[in-house]
């Protein structure tokens, strides 16, 4: 049994495909790395300058050099290279990197997403999720279904807007959601979980697909 | 070619209160510490720093908002510092949030002498407030003007006595975009090495841009 967080990176790993370019967000996101189906071969870009992020280092080998955009410490494959940050953006919004995978505070029946300020209590700042939001070519989101019992999927956003109608894919340990122009395409339930049951912890309304599937939970 | 390499001190004594300074660096990777610590012992404040985030706690440019010698921020993300949140909240700091490709953007315009950056970064959402658009084939993008300083402090891993800079693995960020874009630009150099040690195609950061050298006193 893997916990929520794990569940959704391992859902999120087989949407992309063998030689995507693919910016992980911090948290939850850098999780879908360890989950990559076979054959998968994928190039991780962060924002702060690296393609071809890999692993975390062995206790004892960082290099105080090397780090993500979440500043942890990383490895890098052979075939990496480092730039400065208005060629990182380049990359991310000039539409070089295929899919972007980012948490989210909200997210609506748009596409629209939330992720960097809840008014008067948290400011954490837009960093590179704007921009990401913005660029990438497929913008997936990775995030627990609900917040303290409140869903997150919402019709219509509360918090300060990040990204306006950029969100294809909305995965959660509950379900994987398309955002349509016609709205929010329940394509899958989690193994032990009922369309009811995902629908009564969304707060948009949920078109089921006819070809509804299940993903796992394992 | 000139020696630019001085005293710290004659460095830090350049910069005086009210300033307006860029940083370079990310999450503290990149960052001058030595220059900071320089202007926290020399009790300079007042200061509006340009930076990509405002550091880790104990580490880089939060030292300086930790002193509350900093008056106003303009950055992309303070999550990792929650003493900047709090003075923002208390109403004793000043906090600009721009997305951080437009940050490095609107940088880079300056270093470049362009008039600004159309971007669609940021349409719809509270960056665009205030600020012109302009729709160019059926799209509408966002006017970012450029943004320049007094003073950029640079962190770099070698340069050479003329300024010539090297940026190891992910310490490069934003520093080669800020020594565009300052009147005047401090190089913290880890190891300072003469003209020519520096092999002309790892240049980074071209000592035509850089005013004085500094080492570093700081093992991070």
């Amino acid at each position: 049994m893997i916990d929520a967080k794990n569940i959704i990176a391992k859902r999120i790993a087989k949407e992309l495909h063998d030689g995507d370019v693919v910016n992980l967000g911090i948290g939850l996101p850098t999780l879908v790395a360890n989950y990559l189906p076979e054959g998968v071969d994928i190039t991780i870009q962060s924002e702060n300058g690296v393609l071809g992020v890999d692993a975390a280092p062995e206790k004892g080998k960082e290099d105080p050099d090397l780090v993500n955009a979440g500043g942890k410490h990383i490895t890098i494959r052979k075939g990496a290279s480092f730039f400065d940050s208005a060629t990182s953006f380049l990359i991310i919004r000039g539409g070089h990197v295929d899919a972007a995978v980012l948490g989210a505070l909200e997210v609506d029946e748009k596409g629209n997403l939330a992720s960097h300020m809840v008014p008067g209590k948290m400011v954490s700042g837009m960093g590179g999720a704007m921009d990401l939001a913005t660029g990438a070519k497929k913008m997936i989101i990775g995030t627990l279904h609900t917040n303290d019992g409140k869903p997150k999927i919402l019709k219509k956003l509360t918090l300060p807007v990040t990204a306006v109608g950029v969100v294809k894919l909305i995965v959660s340990e509950m379900a994987v959601i398309e955002v349509t122009p016609g709205g929010l395409l329940l394509k899958e339930i989690a193994e032990g979980t009922t369309v009811e049951a995902v629908q009564a912890a969304t707060d948009a309304e949920l078109i089921v697909s006819p070809n509804l599937g299940t993903f796992s939970v394992q | 070619m000139k020696n630019k390499v001085i005293p710290i001190s004659e460095a830090i004594d350049k910069i005086s209160d009210g300033a307006t300074i860029m940083v370079g660096g990310f999450l503290c990777v990149g960052t001058p510490q030595g220059l900071i610590d320089g202007i926290l012992a020399k009790g300079i404040k007042n200061l509006t720093i340009i930076s990509n985030d405002t550091g880790i706690p104990g580490m880089g440019i939060s030292k300086l908002i930790a002193a509350k010698v900093v008056k106003k921020v303009i950055t992309s993300h303070i999550g990792t510092n929650p003493e900047t949140g709090k003075q923002m909240m208390a109403g004793t700091l000043d906090v600009e949030l721009v997305p951080q490709g437009t940050l490095a953007e609107r940088i880079r315009a300056a270093g470049a002498g362009l008039g600004g950056v159309l971007t669609l970064t940021g349409i719809g959402t509270e960056v665009a407030n205030g600020k012109q658009t302009l729709v160019l084939n059926n799209r509408t993008y966002l006017l970012e003007l450029p943004i320049r300083a007094d003073f950029a402090l640079v962190g770099a891993s070698i340069a050479d006595t003329f300024g010539n800079a090297f940026f190891n693995g992910a310490t490069r960020n934003f520093n080669p975009l800020i020594a565009t874009a300052a009147d005047t630009v401090i190089v913290e150099a880890k190891k300072i090495v003469e003209p020519g040690e520096i092999d002309p195609n790892m240049v980074m950061t071209h000592g035509i841009f850089v005013d004085c050298i500094v080492r570093s006193n700081s093992n991070d």
